[in-house]
């Protein structure tokens, strides 16, 4: 699989110009740097969900094996597009290259490469669109901003539509709303056409389709997964926690993303989140099929991103239960928040959102039927049902990082930070222009947190590191709190290298090691299995 | 390069602007025929601009939400950054559009030594969008001057504001100097800041220094070389009721203005000058963040291949059963 890449080190890779060169950048060619890219989708992925072009090929290779008619095939999937995507055709007209958007993607700040301005990056395909469908374009060519589709213009485009990670930051400043997440959506759509994705991301899609999660965790390992989990909560708790697979009945589905069944930090999410059903008496069920809420389809094609979709209601109509409680995870709810109602609603068979504790009625998840578990939880805590010794969370000091898709496709920033004001004593918050809708990325997103790109994902994720630097220097931040599964498998690499000693954690393992529960046992341990300072335990 | 060229365009056009009057003496042409043409292909152009945009299909609500959403009733929403409901988005757009909400949030980006990056507010870009497009748009209103008899009471009293509350000719209007400074500031940031002359191509250039033009030679009409108004005002009459006319001893330095603000117009449709249409229809802004309330339905959205259940389940059912999950076929 991924070959792990060193990336030089951070007094090295830190030193970053931001000073374009002289040459215009149609002149420049496209350069493919070790480090900066991903490997190529193997075959086989594709063939399991019938897309185009499966071979092998590779991006260093001067021949990409593309089909004799790639160019049409490119032409009319753009033509096509303008007419599916307003957002597409307005933003491949519009922009007006004030450069509002140019110092705002963490690609940029953390590599110096013009073409990662978001602008440019439009501009490696709008270049395109220009020649062959305006016509000024036509009659000026270069003059007008318009470019030849070429092999290499093709190459370029890949190589930097898999260096942004959709994560809209470029949005919200533009004076147009112009999206080069949604831009990059399009554009990938289009290499979709022609075979041209990532093995880290059609693995994964494959999986999904087979199993129903990127991992490709089968039933009955989903079932071992958790049962583990529960071993480990009966260990720190003395509780035994029971949870139900595939129940017919439940009044509640809970979706997550797989990324917190599989792997640490986020097993203790789930773990957290089974001790709280638990301790309020839910009556919900896991899907082993609809055991996924991300879905890398969405970083392929949207009808990729929709045929990975249909367990989610499909499931929630199968089991007959009322409503669907979502995760801790960043993309899935970009979906759940924007796609999952268009694409197989209305689940008018399912009921209107009402906790079964609180009796509080979700209005704003009326239609979708789909509640954020930081809704849930902050409702919960908000009504005081649940009891909680913050004091347990002593030895963290939190920040949290909004994600890309909650924060600029949602916008939930008060509810998880409700609940962490809840349960921790110290918490800081990052510089105002690092959170919140001006969060930044990961640097990880969108399908790009492979081993083989290793210096994108430092170099992406800087500014955010950056930040948590900053906290750290004047707080002695040690714990970087999310509500996203991608950032759980990211962050812990990312802070690694730039702030050695800064862990991360989802919100409710937090909660999990602060919720007293009926019954438990004097804790000495945190849900890590690790000594609580000043609890009985070592220290 | 592309500044040159674009320059040498519209030095281009005021020399045939020159040789066409003065040496062809095809006045007609320029203060009758090209206007004309020139209002019609903005007309018809932004016309079909706006059409072909609209003809477009948008499949998903994929509003940016720029503030807290609308939750829990304890949770204070931002209904403008962040709006649910219609009337959000109205304000939303207006705040845009007005006010040029998004491009106020702006930031600017500096890498300090340790590494330590920091933003700085950078409201300078903000401020000379504001301050030209607000010029523009009082100076094109008190245009209309030219073209009314009498002229309406509110496009007296914003001359009057534009001078200042000055009595008495010539007025001496803040606006033209407003727009001036502020163009050049857009043109130096063009031409002087590494990263914007780095994505800037020649259609970036050539609005700006069209415009300056036009107001340079307006100013210079206005103040230094003054044409006979009267005559002017015969023409712009005679072009609004269809009856047009050219009276005699008008400066060439009306026909210059004239053709170049003709050149703008007839421009418009064909360039990014389109964003005044297009920041309307764009659905990032113009879309309410309620898609868990309100169902969006996709127009062209079309059957596709799933995996069922079933086919999951006969694929796993023995090591389901195994585990002891339930099935729906024993
Ligand atoms: C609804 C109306 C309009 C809105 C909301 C709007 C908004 C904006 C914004 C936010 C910018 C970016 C800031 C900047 O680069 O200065 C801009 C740029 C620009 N606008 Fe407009 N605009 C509108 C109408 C117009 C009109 C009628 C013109 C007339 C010619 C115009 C000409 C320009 C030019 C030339 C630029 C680029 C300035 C540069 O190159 O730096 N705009 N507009
Ligand atoms: S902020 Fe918007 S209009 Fe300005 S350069 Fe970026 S994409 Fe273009
Ligand atoms: S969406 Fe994010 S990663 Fe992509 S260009 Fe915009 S700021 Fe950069």
């Amino acid at each position: 699989m991924a070959t792990k890449g060193k990336p030089p080190k951070p007094e090295e890779l830190s030193k970053i110009s931001y000073t374009p060169p002289q040459r215009n950048w149609m002149d420049i060619p496209v350069e493919f740097k070790p480090g900066m890219y991903c490997h190529a989708t193997r075959p086989k992925y594709l063939e399991a969900v019938g897309m185009p072009f499966p071979r092998d090929w590779s991006p260093a290779d001067a021949d990409w094996k593309l089909p004799d008619n790639w160019k049409e095939i490119i032409l009319q999937g753009i033509k096509e597009r303008l007419m599916k995507y307003r957002t597409f055709h307005v933003f491949m007209d519009i922009c007006v290259r004030c450069g509002a958007c140019a110092d705002k993607c963490h690609f940029f700040l953390g590599g110096g490469d013009p073409k990662n301005m978001p602008v440019l990056r439009a501009e490696l395909l709008r270049s395109v669109y220009r020649k062959y469908f305006t016509t000024s374009g036509k009659i000026f060519g270069k003059a007008a901003g318009a470019r030849e589709l070429t092999e290499d213009v093709l190459k370029e485009i890949w190589y930097y539509y898999f260096q942004c990670t959709e994560c809209r930051r470029c949005s919200l400043f533009c004076p147009y709303g112009i999206d080069q997440a949604e831009i990059t959506i399009i554009g990938r759509e289009l290499l979709n056409l022609l075979g041209l994705n990532l093995d880290w991301i059609m693995g994964p899609v494959a999986n999904s389709y087979r199993t129903g999660n990127h991992l490709g965790l089968e039933p009955h390992t989903i079932k071992a997964n958790i049962d583990f989990m529960l071993d480990d909560i009966e260990t720190i708790t003395g509780i035994r926690v029971e949870t139900t697979f595939n129940r017919k009945g439940a009044e509640i589905l809970f979706i997550g993303p797989s990324g917190d069944l599989f792997g640490v930090p986020g097993n203790y999410v789930t773990m957290g989140e089974l001790m709280l059903f638990h301790e309020i008496g839910l009556d919900y069920t896991w899907s082993t099929m609809a055991c996924e809420g991300g879905n890398f389809g969405f970083f392929t094609s949207m009808e990729v991103a929709k045929k990975l979709y249909y367990k989610i209601y499909s499931e929630a109509k199968r089991l007959g239960v009322k409503w669907i409680l979502g995760g801790e995870c960043g993309h899935q709810w970009r979906l759940m928040n924007q796609y999952a109602d268009t694409w197989w609603g209305p689940p008018d068979f399912l009921e209107e959102p009402v906790s079964p504790i609180t009796g509080t009625k979700f209005e704003n998840a009326k239609g979708s039927k789909i509640v954020h578990i930081t809704e849930f939880t902050a409702d919960l805590i908000k009504h005081g049902k649940l009891k909680l010794d913050k004091s347990r969370n002593d030895h963290l000091k939190v920040t949290f990082h909004d994600s890309c898709n909650t924060s600029r496709a949602m916008g939930i920033f008060e509810e998880p930070r409700y609940i962490i004001k809840n349960v921790c004593n110290h918490f800081y918050e990052m510089p105002e222009s690092t959170i919140r809708e001006k969060t930044f990325c990961c640097g990880s997103g969108s399908g790009l947190n492979a081993g083989e790109n290793i210096e994108l994902r430092m170099r992406g994720g800087f500014p955010r590191a950056n930040a948590v630097k900053y906290v750290r220097e004047k707080f002695g931040v040690n714990m970087l709190a999310n509500i996203c599964a991608i950032d759980r498998a990211a962050l812990p690499t990312l802070m690694d290298y730039w702030n050695p000693g800064v862990d991360v954690c989802g919100v409710h393992e937090l909660l999990g090691n602060a919720l007293v529960m009926t019954g438990e046992i004097e804790r000495t341990l945190d849900l890590r299995g690790e000594p609580l300072p000043g609890k009985g335990g070592a220290e | 390069m592309g500044i040159l060229f674009s320059f040498a365009v519209v030095i281009a056009i005021v020399l045939i602007v020159f040789a066409g009057v003065r040496g062809a003496g095809l006045n007609y042409l320029f203060a009758i025929i090209i206007p004309y043409l020139a209002l019609l292909t903005f007309i018809i152009g932004v016309t079909y601009r706006v059409f072909n945009w609209g003809r477009s299909a948008v499949p998903f609500r994929v509003p940016t939400t720029g503030g807290q959403q609308f939750t829990l009733p304890w949770i204070k929403s931002n209904k403008l950054d962040n709006p649910h409901t219609s009337y959000g988005v109205i304000g939303r757009m207006i705040l845009e559009v007005l006010l040029f909400r998004s491009l106020f949030r702006n930031t600017k980006a500096e890498l300090h030594d340790g590494p330590r990056l920091v933003y700085g507010s950078e409201k300078l870009l903000w401020l000379a969008a504001i301050a030209f497009h607000y010029s523009f748009l009082v100076i094109l209103l008190r245009h209309l001057r030219f073209f009314t008899v009498p002229v309406p009471t509110p496009i007296q009293f914003l001359e009057f504001v534009d001078s200042f509350f000055q009595v008495g000719a010539p007025l001496v209007y803040i606006t033209n100097f407003v727009i001036v400074i502020a163009l050049l500031f857009l043109l130096y940031r063009r031409l002087g800041m590494p990263q914007i002359k780095y994505i800037s191509l020649p259609s970036d250039y050539f609005p700006l220094f069209l415009i300056l033009a036009i107001v340079l030679s307006g100013i210079y009409m206005r103040y230094f070389d003054k044409v006979d108004i009267v005559g002017v005002k015969q023409i712009t009459m005679g072009l609004v009721s269809f009856r047009p006319t050219i009276p005699d001893g008008i400066g060439i330095i009306f026909y210059i203005h004239l053709t170049l603000v003709c050149t703008l117009f007839a421009y418009f449709p064909f360039s990014k000058l389109v964003h005044m249409a297009g920041v309307f229809l764009s659905p990032t802004r113009n879309l309410a963040n309620n898609n868990r309330m309100q169902r969006h339905v996709n127009p062209w959205d079309y059957p596709i291949k799933v995996r069922s259940y079933d086919d999951y389940e006969n694929e796993f059912r023995e090591k389901m059963k195994k585990a002891g999950i339930p099935v729906e076929k024993e």
